[in-house]
């Protein structure tokens, strides 16, 4: 079951170069939720099945449904694929990607150094992650909906309409 | 079960990683930025996992709901913050808003 990892890992890694490399933003969107699918593949080969099922349904959902809502809301026609044509040159690329490649070298050759054994994925199972959720990290729960709550307000504020505003 | 090589689990993160790294930093549509962020929040969230199969606790995927609710919040604040950068200027391009005019 070892190459259906490398096949997720591929998939994975093509997928998230185009989410990048995309003029269309709804194209880079699509591309996005395929990298999210497999990357819950991986998570459930990983032994970690809650994950992958919330991977599924919070990332790949909820989080990319509001990305689509958005590009519906600003309506943006093909003039910004024109726009997005005159940004993508090859000067700015080439730099950051040279940058970017020494980067993961160093990381390459670091995480090839230290772990050289191979994983016995034994299975974590919702269980267990509920028991110590709400266990030692219950803090860590209860600060998490207050970030959720300050994210709901911020963004129902910055959300008006201007001519709703006080005027001064 | 499966014996998937612990390096190449977190080799795939760091690769992950870097290429929301660089799209972060090449490109110019804030949309395009804010789905790097993502990638590079997902890319940390498979090495915390990894970790937790590593050592079969827990912890690892506590750790990944964590940054889950990190990012629906930090999606939420950053799509609205593009809505008015649309409205206010009707362009994408971040540096469209380099001058604070209040």
């Amino acid at each position: 079951m070892v190459w259906l990892f490398y096949l997720a890992a591929a998939v994975a890694l093509f997928c998230t170069v185009m989410v990048i490399t995309r003029l269309n933003a709804v194209h880079a969107l699509l591309y996005m939720v395929m990298a999210l699918l497999s990357l819950a593949l991986i998570f459930f080969l990983l032994g970690a099945p809650f994950i992958a099922a919330l991977e599924v349904i919070v990332y790949a959902g909820a989080i990319m449904v509001l990305f689509v809502f958005v590009i519906m809301m600003l309506n943006i026609g093909p003039q910004s694929v024109d726009q997005e044509r005159r940004w993508f040159n090859l000067s700015t690329w080439r730099g950051l990607v040279f940058i970017a490649g020494i980067l993961l070298i160093e990381l390459i050759i670091a995480l090839r150094l230290g772990f050289p054994e191979p994983l016995d994925v034994t299975e974590v199972t919702p269980h267990q992650v509920s028991l110590s959720l709400f266990g030692p990290y219950l803090l860590g729960v209860e600060l998490a909906s207050m970030l959720l709550l300050a994210g709901l307000v911020g963004a129902y504020h910055l959300g008006r309409r201007e001519q709703e505003r006080p005027k001064k | 079960m499966t014996a998937i090589p612990l390096n190449h689990a977190l080799i795939l993160s760091a690769m992950l990683f870097t290429v929301g790294l660089v799209g972060l930093l090449v490109r110019r549509n804030i949309f395009f930025m804010l789905m790097s962020i993502e990638i590079m929040l997902n890319a940390a969230g498979l090495a915390f996992i990894v970790a937790g199969t590593r050592w079969g606790q827990p912890d690892g995927q506590v750790m990944f709901l964590f940054i889950l609710a990190l990012a629906a919040a930090e999606v939420s604040i950053g799509l609205a913050l593009i809505l008015r950068l649309y409205q206010q200027f009707k362009t994408m391009d971040v540096d469209a808003a380099h001058e604070l005019q209040g």
